[in-house]
């Protein structure tokens, strides 16, 4: 049973090193038990459909995608995750969606990011940021003209909120638009945008009274070559790295009024309730990389020995799998809870907070312990486990700061007692 | 053509899963391991679908045998494409003993219930590496073959088979009903998409027991023993011919 098997590993592409110790890992390598999850049977096969599709199309790549701050054959993977369904999952059907809840696109969100947390992040904004916000706001026209090249992934999507001096403080942003007959002018910049360099469709939140402060802003979609629009230079981060991330400038930019998504200067109730799915979905990003971690560590602890015997039965190694599996496994549950709430209707806006505070702290402090696991080894960049920790501090950041998703629950608790 | 085609599909140990011989050498660890469909078995589903789209066959059937678990691998199958399955029920001792023996009386019976015309396997599973499950079936049935197939047409009643052979490949038209075994090389399975995984859900899973088939699942063999394979000795570098052939006579090889 085991010629077959090394031959078709081969075929897959699994390195493995001298020392007999994989580097690069494989998403299945520590088993994900979904029967302790409660995922029904159509879900198990979901995960395991798509940790194939990554393990064969996007694993290979991972490392040099890292490497070189690029992901050059985007377009065509985008295309072939539209192929499987996998851009539109919230996306009703009759617009070419799949149709299906926010716990399946964590799973997906999860297995991406176990892989690639810089393209799952990608996809995040894509599927959910962009392509959610369409579907919860957009009207008819709107969703009949975007949405099927976005779900078949012809078009890339983005969502542009954050300025450079706008960040945890969304609603001070700067960024105006104003009425000229049928359309508005928009001038000002966006900053740290996710896909911006490579979308094609853009949601942008503005001012259209700037007086009103919180009550003026209102949602645009933009489409890239609309005439001032134009994504400025390709920011380099300290991970995420293949995720395009870059500033976004309007110069007496042009948008068609029927490019307004949503109620004008309701554009805040736009933003804040998209933040919350949106912080449920990207949760998924720090699970999955918290996997990866355990994916990569574990085996390790197996075939690397010290004193005589595999360092994995020495027991402050296994205080370590302990800890980094139970960190795991707390954070998956309550994603996963949170999840199914939202799949009933039920949106709780502390609760996806909580679980992206709690999912994004913990996945740096799992990083942290997976390179001590591999000691030296954990600490080149011949081995992923860095790009996990420098990948796992951008969730910390991303989609409000820890410091922001505190202040949502407290005030939440604090409500109560009003 | 109306025909309906008998596809088998073995769950086994995920291909990229690392095997770990069980301490007291009855067999390898399964328990807590992630399983798959069997690569080869899924290029014949992949084969079967891709009939079926070509509307060269009416319905695509996928068989499995073994304890609950295996329906998840009929669902992968159903999710790509299949129409039904067939989960025939083995448990316990009897599915730690099932082979291809017993695995290809349970298709040859399912094959005449079912009045399928064609068989199509993988050529072996990874697990086990038998390579007869097969050319057992097609004897059962008295039927013709086409082992380790790399291409697959329908020529009127017959069917042209590509078979990959040692130094080469081998055509052969043999005439239906057949079994077909799968090779590497006959196709790229699909992934499921999406709205097929859930569409699998509504297809139907038939369970059959093989004392239903009039088959007895006794295994006539016993496995003594199972080792890990011998671990590769480290070599070493030579810097000349002369070291070469110097290391190779110490070594007694010339």
């Amino acid at each position: 049973m085991f010629a077959v098997r090394r031959a078709l590993r081969v075929c897959q592409g699994v390195v493995k090193v001298s020392a007999g110790v994989s580097r690069r890992g494989c998403a299945g390598a520590v088993p994900v038990d979904d029967i302790v999850n409660g995922l029904t049977e159509e879900q198990i096969q979901l995960r395991q459909t798509v940790q194939r599709f990554f393990q064969e199309k996007l694993a290979p790549y991972a490392d040099e995608i890292d490497k070189k701050n690029e992901f050059p054959q985007m377009r065509e993977f985008w295309k072939e995750m539209g192929d499987l369904g996998l851009l539109g999952v919230t996306a009703p059907v009759e617009f070419g969606g799949t149709g299906l809840g926010y716990l399946d696109h964590v799973i997906i969100m999860e297995e991406i990011s176990r892989v690639s947390a810089a393209i799952g992040l990608s996809y995040g904004a894509h599927s959910n940021l962009c392509v959610n916000q369409m579907v919860r706001h957009g009207n008819q026209k709107q969703k009949e003209k975007y949405m099927p090249k976005l779900l078949t992934g012809e078009h890339v999507g983005a969502l542009a909120m954050s300025e450079s001096n706008s960040g945890s403080d969304v609603v001070s942003m700067k960024l105006t638009a104003k009425k000229q007959g049928d359309h508005y002018v928009l001038n000002g910049n966006k900053f740290w945008i996710t896909n911006g360099s490579d979308a094609d469709v853009l949601i942008v939140y503005a001012k259209t009274d700037p007086e009103a402060v919180a009550r003026g802003i209102t949602a645009f979609i933009v489409e890239k070559g609309m005439p001032g629009f134009s994504s400025a230079q390709k920011l380099d981060k300290l991970g995420m790295r293949g995720s395009s991330t870059c500033e976004l400038v309007f110069e007496d930019c042009k948008i068609p009024e029927e490019n307004v998504l949503g109620p004008l200067n309701k554009g805040v109730y736009v933003l804040m309730s998209g933040l919350d799915l949106e912080r449920l979905v990207l949760a998924s990003g720090p699970v999955g990389i918290m996997q990866a971690v355990l994916d990569h560590a574990i085996p390790y602890l197996h075939v690397r020995e010290a004193f005589g015997q595999k360092i994995g039965h020495f027991q402050l190694m296994q205080g370590k799998m302990a800890d980094m599996y139970t960190r795991l496994s707390s954070c998956r549950q309550y994603l996963y809870n949170v999840a199914r709430a939202c799949d009933k209707g039920h949106f709780s806006a502390k609760d996806c907070a909580g679980v992206i505070l709690y999912c994004a702290e913990n996945a740096t402090q799992v990083a942290l312990d997976g390179i001590q696991c591999l000691g030296g080894n954990g600490y080149i960049n011949d081995y992923p486990m860095g790009r996990f920790l420098r990948d796992a501090k951008l969730y910390e950041i991303g989609a409000g700061t820890s410091e922001i998703r505190r202040i949502i629950i407290g005030r939440s608790s604090n409500a109560m007692f009003k | 053509m109306s025909a309906r085609v008998l596809v088998g599909v073995k769950r086994v140990i995920d291909y990229a899963v690392k095997i770990r011989v069980k301490p007291d050498h009855t067999g390898v660890v399964t328990d807590g391991v992630k399983h798959s469909m069997n690569p080869f078995c899924e290029i014949a589903v992949e084969e079967a679908v891709k009939l079926k789209e070509k509307k060269l066959i009416k319905e695509v059937v996928a068989v499995s045998c073994g304890p609950q678990q295996v329906q998840e691998t009929i669902r992968t199958a159903l999710a790509m494409g299949a129409d039904r399955g067939i989960h025939v029920e083995v448990s316990g001792k009897d599915y730690e003993t099932l082979g291809p023996l017993q695995v290809s009386k349970i298709l040859a019976a399912l094959a005449k219930k079912e009045e399928a015309s064609l068989i199509i396997l993988g050529k072996q599973a990874i697990d086990d590496d038998c390579n007869q499950t097969g050319q057992m079936t097609a004897a059962l049935l008295d039927w013709p073959q086409g082992t380790f197939a790399s291409e697959l047409a329908f020529e009127a009643d017959k069917l042209k088979v590509v078979r990959e052979i040692d130094g080469g490949l081998e055509t052969i038209k043999i005439k239906l009903p057949a079994v077909v075994t799968a090779d590497l090389r006959l196709n790229t399975p699909r992934y499921a998409t999406l709205p097929n995984i859930m569409k699998a859900k509504k297809k139907k899973i038939a369970m059959v027991k093989p004392a239903d088939l009039g088959v007895d699942v006794s295994s006539r063999l016993e496995v003594l023993k199972v080792d890990e394979p011998p671990t590769r000795q480290a070599g070493v570098k030579v810097e000349t011919v002369e070291d070469l052939v110097g290391k190779l006579k110490e070594a007694g090889r010339v």
